[in-house]
């Protein structure tokens, strides 16, 4: 697809009243943190990059998100929202344990790291995954449905979502306070909000 | 001077004022000697209790788990970020439908969930005080509709409600106090499509102002209502009851968990143990207020159990965490040329209750309104990787079309079925209490008013020329049930003014007592509700029966 908003940037706002305080050390911290920081481990880094980079690909023609560093802090720090199906367990243990599974299942298949599959393999097993059609053992204790629904869609993509470079990409106004909009109506934007390009 | 979200902010006598960054607003401390009344959450139940408890000149201590929140200075505009206002402890989630907790069904704050709730602020259809008897499913309510229709009235004019000129369902209702947000693009499309089919449709009566009063200013359409509003024009408890309930003299403690309802050898309530800054601490109070909403209610008096009532304090109906009623969530989306950018403003601008009002042409009991809808990046992300099985580049694809992208969601009144229910689990939290179990599945009923309602809503967006329609299954919204009010005590734990059968001196007054929910969003049922028991305690203590 062509990109619509290729020339817009959420962060060029960063210094101008849409961006008040709170927000702007909140954004800073988040782009800040960095995958080796995060102490999950080389192993399990390398299948979650690989997870991260087939669930969530990054846009095109603005900055790479950094995803994988965001999903690896909250892992470790065991940051869920509580809430949890009687199947799994808490955040961080279903996530490492869910992390081996996967790699059980690409060894299970085709005797080599998740990491190192193609595509369209990698794919292959994630939708082996999403069906809970596995192979590894690793899933009768980790039901992988469960895992895929509850863990690994919300959380990679509420990950990714949360980063400007997707909200460059897709035109969304971004941070608004204490500046919001004027224009309302359809059709109409306001100096400040993105321009959108056809596709043509 | 910026102060840590962890922090205990009511102390010294003074609490935050939420209106003014780095304000305070002198507070009353009563320590920890009996007081009239301790409220056990400050949300749409317990804060306008806090209040009108307090100007009638009652001893008055409310606590909350959750901190006390300056808005202006500690609120960003960022999903992830304000994550912070739901309540994140551990909850287990099963049935055969388990249900999504946190963002549209929790809070932990000063304030409960109004602190980030979508501001929708409708009066249940009259009928629907009386479904047993006049529609014949669901549960009567013990109060009548036009008493409930004055108490709405006074909540409307506290929270400042905007509003339509005329309101097309149901009674003749006054003016709201202010004027109706202008309809943003996404509301337009409703106005449309309703129109189209033929049926009514209005501009949403809703929390956020469109005048600027006392220290707030008019709603800047910012479009992050639902993850909190940092410019305070939203009319949460934490902006409107809880700074009328400090000045009147009740103590507000944040960051104050209560874990047991201590009782005597007589059966009656005398306090609440708590847990804040690190260690457990007891409160004598003459009277217990509930007002945790529809899990924490009833897992505080299911965890109160006693020798004398084992099965958990007010429950010898059998009927605690029983009827735990979701609302409907789902949803009809589409792709049209024109652009959309549903971002911005509130996101419900407009609605249509034709359905709540209307019981003709359905297979299935209950009513339904829908809204329009405005999703943000991360919420419009896992919409579409949940609700259409997206991800990887088709993702992010569409995504990309986001701006383009129009949708209506029904809020749509479950029934009450014994069998879903709060219960304990075995496992503890950070606190060493018994973690809540919510237990859930749906009926055919509610899969039927699911199915006519995204069919309906779905044609509404095809009559607006939408294209690539589809309907997001998945979603619910709301709680209520669990301590349902009622005739007797067998069949209901609590009378029409919220007290406890069992327990005299014991209240509960949030979303679960609701024997029903109706087809509208609950916050201002509930703060009615509070309204009404704050003046039947005052009725009471005056003819000496409390």
């Amino acid at each position: 697809m062509a990109d619509r908003y290729a020339h817009y940037d959420v962060l060029d706002k960063r210094d101008t009243p849409s961006w008040n305080d709170k927000t702007r050390q909140v954004i800073d911290a988040r782009m800040s943190l960095r995958e080796a920081d995060a102490g999950i481990g080389e192993a399990r880094l390398a299948t979650l990059r690989r997870l991260v980079s087939r669930i969530a690909p990054q846009p095109e023609r603005h900055a790479p998100a950094n995803t994988v560093a965001l999903l690896a802090h909250k892992i470790v720090k065991d940051e869920g929202e509580g809430f949890r199906p009687a199947t799994l367990p808490r955040l961080r243990e279903c996530w490492l344990r869910g992390l081996d599974a996967i790699e059980a299942e690409a060894q299970a298949r085709h005797g080599r790291a998740f990491a190192g599959l193609d595509a369209e393999r990698a794919d292959a097993l994630l939708r082996g995954i999403e069906a809970g059609e596995t192979q590894a053992s690793d899933w009768i204790a980790l039901p992988a449905r469960d895992f895929w629904n509850w863990r690994v869609i919300p959380d990679i993509v509420s990950m990714h979502w949360s980063h400007p470079s997707l909200w460059s990409a897709m035109g969304f106004g971004g941070p608004a306070s204490p500046r919001g909009y004027v224009r309302l109506d359809v059709n109409r934007r306001d100096p400040w909000e993105a321009e959108e390009h056809g596709d043509g | 001077m910026a102060e840590d979200d962890a922090d205990i902010r009511c102390a010294g006598g003074r609490a935050p004022d939420p209106l003014v960054p780095g304000g305070w607003l002198e507070m009353r401390e009563y320590g920890e000697e009996p007081v009239d009344f301790v409220i056990v959450g400050t949300g749409a139940g317990g804060a306008p209790l806090a209040a009108r408890l307090a100007e009638a000149g009652f001893s008055v201590v409310a606590m909350d788990a959750g901190p006390f929140w300056r808005p202006l200075e500690d609120f960003a505009s960022d999903e992830s970020h304000q994550s912070k206002l739901f309540w994140t402890d551990d909850r287990i989630v099963d049935g055969d439908d388990p249900i999504v907790l946190g963002s549209n069904n929790s809070g932990k704050s000063v304030g409960g969930s109004t602190v980030h709730f979508a501001m929708v602020s409708l009066r249940f259809r009259p009928d629907h005080f009386r479904s047993r008897s006049l529609l014949g499913y669901g549960a009567d309510w013990p109060i009548d509709w036009r008493e409930m229709w004055d108490y709405y009235r006074e909540v409307e004019r506290v929270l400042h409600i905007s509003g339509p000129v005329s309101y097309p369902w149901g009674p003749k209702r006054p003016r709201y106090p202010l004027r109706a947000h202008p309809l943003n693009a996404a509301a337009d499309y409703l106005a449309r499509g309703a129109e189209a089919l033929g049926i009514d449709w209005a501009e949403t009566p809703i929390a956020t102002l469109s005048a600027p009063i006392g220290k707030a200013h008019p709603c800047v359409y910012r479009g992050f209502c639902v993850t909190g509003c940092s410019t305070n024009a939203k009319q949460s408890a934490l902006v409107t009851w809880i700074p009328r309930a400090l000045r009147a003299g009740a103590e507000v403690r944040d960051r104050a968990m209560v874990g047991r309802i201590e009782t005597g050898p007589n059966g009656l309530a005398t306090g609440v143990h708590y847990h804040r800054g690190g260690q457990w601490r007891f409160q004598r109070a003459r009277a217990v207020i509930v007002a945790g909403y529809a899990i924490e209610t009833p897992r505080l008096l299911l965890a109160s159990a006693t020798a004398d009532q084992p099965d958990g304090l007010a429950n010898s109906s059998g009927l605690v965490g029983r009827n735990l009623m979701i609302q409907l969530n789902q949803a009809a989306w589409g792709q049209v040329d024109d652009e959309v950018r549903s971002y911005k403003g509130p996101p419900s601008l407009a609605v249509s209750e034709h359905w709540n009002y209307r019981d003709e042409g359905k297979d299935y009991h209950g009513g339904w309104s829908y809204m329009s809808q405005g999703p943000l990046p991360v919420t419009w992300a896992k919409t579409l990787a949940g609700g259409r099985g997206l991800w990887g580049r088709e993702l992010l694809d569409e995504m990309e079309r986001a701006n383009h992208s129009v949708g209506l969601k029904m809020v749509g009144e479950a029934l009450p079925n014994a069998a879903n229910r709060v219960t304990l689990a075995d496992e503890t939290d950070q606190y060493g209490l018994r973690i809540p179990r919510v237990t859930h599945s749906y009926s055919d009923n509610e899969r039927a008013m699911m199915r006519h309602a995204t069919r309906f809503m779905e044609d509404s967006l095809k009559a607006t020329g939408a294209r690539e329609t589809w309907r997001e299954m998945g979603d619910t919204c709301h709680l209520g049930g669990t301590a349902r009010m009622g005739f007797d005590r067998t069949t209901s734990v609590v009378d029409a003014d919220c007290r406890s059968w069992d327990v005299p001196n014991l209240w509960i007054c949030d979303g679960s007592v609701f024997p029903t929910v109706g087809g509208v969003n609950p916050s201002l049922t509930i703060q009615a509700i509070a309204c009404r028991t704050a003046d039947r305690i005052v009725a009471m203590s005056r003819q000496g029966a409390l």
